[in-house]
């Protein structure tokens, strides 16, 4: 503050800013204790699991939206190829599906290959605009076909192999955690065709093409049965923690659990929920030291000279689209490694259960709430909002069985009311939101001054 | 020549027919989205509940028409609930610009917060949805189901392929026709159609003629929230009312308004009937049409389909993505920066 009169308020506001941060996160932290203590630690510590997956996040989203200004509302999408990460990773191969038409997938997708490259070839040595247009499109179509001649045979012989079971190639049987950084450089992939495409036109064109690639990733994912067996979901990704049952099984922790004077089976959940939580915190602690150590280099300082004044970056001879391609595809893959440690925490892969509203919009809920620039406060987002989430639900009945007490039990009304409770946090949610950028549009914890 | 006749015959049954009245669907929505973004100058994505609200409003009048024994005869009810649904929906949406978007703009804030903001209306829209009218599928269609059916066509012209037209399809273009016309009209021949295009072209010269900014904003949202109530109500009409498909329709319906061009009227029509066309030609099996054009006896071996059916939202996608790549500023040359 240049200012000398400095109004009171606003000192006042300083002065809490200060100290701000470890509260709320204290804060946060009793929330989840009060869970454990007033529900159970199981639950506490799920809940907190999915707290750390939604603070990845909310951190991948900030990367794109508090340093650049770029709106991605194609976070779903991006998600769930982590979660086609997990699978191709760690399930192990199913053999006689390769057999049947792996070879076949093989040639197809070269033959795709080839085909982009025959058309960028064609494009860039073609002189005559006319023909130039005519002979991709043909080149394009041609190589369509005929991949799609190769590639049709080889799906329906993969997913002939024990359909109930498998009918899908599988993946390469290597450990879980592998499948974080594949997850990451999936969702990068991805984001660099989208940005490519989108960026260095208007800033809603990147929204609606980022809407769109989402619901295309997804629409594969169902539909590709050869690849991650669609609807038909894939169970039983392996563990990068220990099983409860092993758990219960060895003598040390039964009798590490007697001492305690705790059930083997209380303790072998609440043992591996606790193993998860520390490889995501893992995950999150490096990820934010990376995004802090980037915010203050001289790299985020020209991210925040573009996204403040994009005119007067370029002029200074910074490459914007360039950045912005660079920020998109950085804050994409934190989202596709956030992708696979879900696939990794659920143990399962359903891309029925991928839905915009949760896992794109309620993102965005957690980055603004939470203070949009700043990491910790992307963090503390995506904490408190994925447990409103939560919590909304049970609160939520308990509220409207008591504000509808006054009515009978079997009243249509009461029984609708109750009925629809659940989807009243979607309400809450855009409220929130509404609320947080209307009246404290910079958040819980807002942008550092630097 | 009985052969080319029933290949014609086909492709209209299923291909012309069903386009053309998703394609008008989609332009209803494609044209609220494109005034939005002219005069208000962002890209509303709570378009879809908005349409999808205007047809919860249509359905639930409906129900009460029918309680008190009120119907049209052979065409659905909903069409009477309609007017109610549409003063609803633009009641609906000049109360959020009152409550949301007007401070926005007093405030001149990037068009990229309105649209965060714009999220947020979505989800609170999506949420009152479900909890008045629950996520189930509604058919609230009633009344004759079609205009003439594949036996009749059969029994009229002695072709041996079959052709039906369902009420809602027609409906679906009558009243888009209609609304089109009038809303044209609107534009073109009034006072305050001209302020509103005049505002769309260039803000600060219509704010230097002594346009009312407040009164335009007005009469805009009051215009698409009629039409998004009609757009939602037709498509519910002709497939089934299920809150969750209009968060799935924006990708078409932005695809349709930026194909035409953002902000341009008759390119959000144009951009409809492209992007609808384009979904059903690209996803329609050829394999009967071939048969018949080919020599006796002969069928193409495969189902002689470009996508799969599932695959229809990739269509919207690839035509955006053409768009974005050759002519960012749309057909009719809307606005790109």
């Amino acid at each position: 503050m240049s200012d000398a009169r400095v109004p009171f308020s606003v000192r006042v506001a300083q002065a809490l800013r200060t100290p701000r941060k470890p509260v709320l996160f204290a804060a946060m932290a009793a929330l989840i204790c009060l869970v454990g203590a007033g529900q159970s630690w199981s639950l506490a510590l799920t809940i907190l699991n999915l707290c750390l997956i939604s603070a990845v996040m909310t951190l991948g989203v900030n990367i794109q939206w508090g340093y650049a200004g770029l709106f991605n509302a194609g976070v779903m999408g991006f998600v769930a190829l982590g979660g086609l990460a997990g699978v191709l990773v760690s399930m192990p191969p199913v053999r006689a599906a390769w057999h049947a038409g792996g070879a076949g997938v093989v040639l197809a997708l070269a033959m795709a290959l080839v085909t982009i490259a025959a058309a960028v070839l064609v494009y860039r040595r073609m002189r005559q605009p006319a023909y130039r247009k005519l002979a991709v499109a043909l080149v394009v179509a041609a190589g369509y076909f005929a991949a799609r001649g190769l590639f049709e045979p080889a799906v329906r012989a993969i997913e002939a192999v024990d359909p109930s079971r498998t009918g899908y190639l599988g993946g390469f049987g290597l450990p879980v955690v592998l499948s974080w950084f594949v997850g990451g450089a999936l969702a990068a992939g991805a984001a660099w065709a989208a940005g490519k495409i989108s960026l260095g036109l208007r800033a809603d064109y990147l929204a609606i093409a980022t809407l769109g690639i989402s619901e295309i990733i997804v629409a594969f994912l169902k539909y590709e049965e050869w690849l991650s067996r669609g609807v038909k979901n894939v169970t039983g990704l392996p563990r990068p923690v220990p099983y409860e049952v092993d758990l219960q099984a060895t003598v040390w922790f039964r009798e590490w659990a007697a001492s305690l004077g705790a059930s083997p089976v209380d303790l072998s959940s609440i043992v591996v929920k606790l193993c998860y939580a520390g490889l995501f915190a893992l995950v999150l602690v490096v990820l934010m030291w990376l995004a802090e150590a980037a915010l203050r280099s001289p790299w985020g300082r020209m991210m925040r000279a573009i996204r403040d004044n994009e005119t007067a970056a370029e002029a200074m001879g910074k490459d914007v689209t360039a950045r912005h391609l660079q920020v998109f595809v950085m804050g994409s893959a934190v989202v596709g490694i956030a992708g696979a440690m879900l696939a990794t925490l659920d143990g399962q892969f359903t891309p029925t259960t991928y839905h915009p509203l949760r896992f794109t919009f309620l993102v965005w809920v957690m980055v603004i709430v939470g203070g949009s620039g700043n990491n910790w406060g992307a963090v503390l987002g995506g904490f408190l909002v994925w447990y409103v989430w939560v919590e909304a639900e049970p609160m939520g009945l308990w509220l409207m069985d008591f504000l509808t007490s006054p009515l009978a039990a079997d009243n249509p009304l009461r029984i609708h009311l109750i009925d629809s409770a659940a989807h009243m946090r979607l309400v809450v949610m855009g409220l929130v939101l509404l609320l947080v950028l209307r009246f404290a549009p910079r958040g819980l914890i807002p942008e550092e001054r630097r | 020549m009985q052969d080319v006749v029933n290949a014609v015959v086909l492709l209209t049954n299923f291909l012309v027919v069903p386009a053309t009245a998703y394609g008008c669907q989609l332009a209803l929505g494609a044209l609220g989205v494109t005034l939005v973004y002219g005069v208000l100058r962002f890209s509303n994505f709570a378009h879809g509940e908005i349409m999808a609200f205007g047809a919860m409003v249509t359905i639930l009048f409906t129900w009460l028409l029918r309680h008190w024994g009120v119907t049209l005869g052979p065409l659905p009810t909903a069409l009477l609930a309609l007017p109610a649904g549409m003063a609803v929906t633009a009641g609906l949406c000049l109360l959020t610009d009152r409550w949301v978007f007007r401070f926005y703009r007093r405030t001149r804030a990037q068009p990229v917060m309105l649209l965060v903001v714009s999220v947020g209306v979505m989800f609170v829209l999506n949420g009152v949805i479900r909890f008045v009218i629950g996520p189930a599928d509604r058919v609230f269609t009633d009344g004759a189901r079609f205009l003439f059916t594949v036996r009749e066509f059969k029994a009229w012209t002695g072709l041996s392929e079959g052709l039906a037209v369902k009420t809602t399809q027609t409906l679906s273009l009558v009243v888009a026709v209609v609304l089109v016309a009038a809303l044209f009209w609107f534009l073109e021949k009034t006072r305050t159609g001209k302020s509103m295009r005049a505002f769309s072209d260039n803000e600060d010269l219509a704010l230097l003629s002594g346009i009312n900014p407040e009164r335009v904003v007005a009469v805009t949202w009051l215009i698409v929230g009629c039409l998004a109530a009609v757009a939602g109500t037709l498509y519910g009409l002709d497939k089934s009312f299920k809150p969750f498909t209009f968060l799935s329709l924006l990708l078409p319906i932005f695809a349709a308004a930026i194909v035409g061009g953002l902000g341009n009227p008759l390119g959000a029509i144009v951009g409809g009937f492209v992007v609808a066309f384009s979904e059903v030609l690209l996803t329609y099996p050829y394999r009967k049409f071939l048969a018949y054009l080919g020599p006796e006896g002969w069928r193409p071996d495969g189902l002689v389909q470009f996508l799969s059916t599932d695959y229809k939202f990739a269509v919207s996608f690839f035509i955006l993505v053409v768009v974005l790549l050759v002519k960012p500023t749309g057909i009719f040359s809307g606005r790109s920066s």
